[in-house]
């Protein structure tokens, strides 16, 4: 998403992006970036939150217009609002899971090489 | 481990899960220390402002034959109920994307238009795949993505990321 918002920046149009990962929007360098500090999957506001999405929305479009220079990050004044311990969950590697992640990871390669032409 | 209250280390963590699935080569994701910048060009009030989102059409129509995405495009009005995200890397375990506005806020968007803040969205919103490839969204994804704004009349754009 931040390649193309680069490509739009630099082909004459203003973008804004609206993201959860802050760190791999920064990295990659976008002009104006929204950063919303969620899990992954609801950058734009909490499921059900109507007025919390709008207010997100009204933050990004203040961006567009207020932005004088790249990689021009806010960040939203929300937080997630269930388990508060939600910053360890994702995708996340444990003594007890290492052996479940080998083994899901054979399998997809498995099923990759299977998925391959075969030149025979 | 992550400090508490601050962002999640999202690179890291990929990082030390797909060691753990056993890959030997780390994701390299694109790396800039700088980023191009176009001033908006017209007020806001009179901006038409297109909404892009990372997610797929529940019919799957965006993917060709191979299981490839492609930038897909469909009305804001009438927004889809919801989008396909089950493609896509987000914490299934935390949360949910039943709600289509969570993660493309088509609503809110039109909202803050009929209340005069910007002219309006685009016709269209804009569905972008997430690519392994660089090249691929460089080379295709990103032209087209810029040929529909330019068809809309897109003054700007709103990028959410899931």
């Amino acid at each position: 998403m931040s390649l193309i918002a680069r490509h739009l920046e630099e082909n004459g149009i203003p973008t804004v992006v609206i993201g959860s990962a802050k760190d791999i929007v920064e990295y990659t360098a976008v002009a104006r970036f929204v950063f919303t500090d969620f899990p992954l999957g609801n950058p734009a506001g909490l499921p059900g939150q109507a007025e919390m999405q709008k207010a997100i929305v009204a933050q990004a479009l203040g961006l567009l217009q207020t932005a004088t220079a790249p990689q021009t990050t806010e960040a939203a004044p929300f937080q997630w609002n269930g388990d508060p311990g939600w910053r360890a969950v994702y995708n996340r590697v444990t003594p007890e899971n290492a052996e479940y992640l080998r083994q899901k990871g054979e399998a997809r390669r498995r099923m990759m090489l299977a998925k391959k032409p075969q030149t025979d | 481990m992550d400090d508490p209250g601050q962002p999640v280390g999202y690179m890291e963590r990929t990082r030390l899960y797909y060691r753990a699935l056993g890959y030997k080569a780390d994701y390299q994701w694109a790396h800039n220390e700088t980023a191009p910048f176009t001033p908006l060009a017209k007020p806001l009030t009179e901006a038409r402002i297109a909404l892009l989102t990372t997610a797929s059409p529940l019919d799957g129509s965006n993917k060709d034959a191979k299981g490839w995405r492609h930038v897909w495009s469909a009305p804001v009005d009438p927004a889809p109920d919801a989008l396909d995200t089950s493609d896509l890397a987000w914490d299934r375990e935390t949360t949910h994307t039943n709600d289509r506005e969570s993660f493309l806020p088509l609503a809110a968007a039109a909202a803050l238009a009929q209340e005069g803040r910007f002219a309006g969205l685009t016709p269209r919103f804009h569905g972008v795949p997430t690519e392994y490839s660089i090249r691929k969204t460089l080379a295709q994804d990103a032209p087209e993505t810029l040929a529909r704004l330019r068809e809309d009349g897109a003054d700007a754009a709103i990028l959410c990321a899931i």
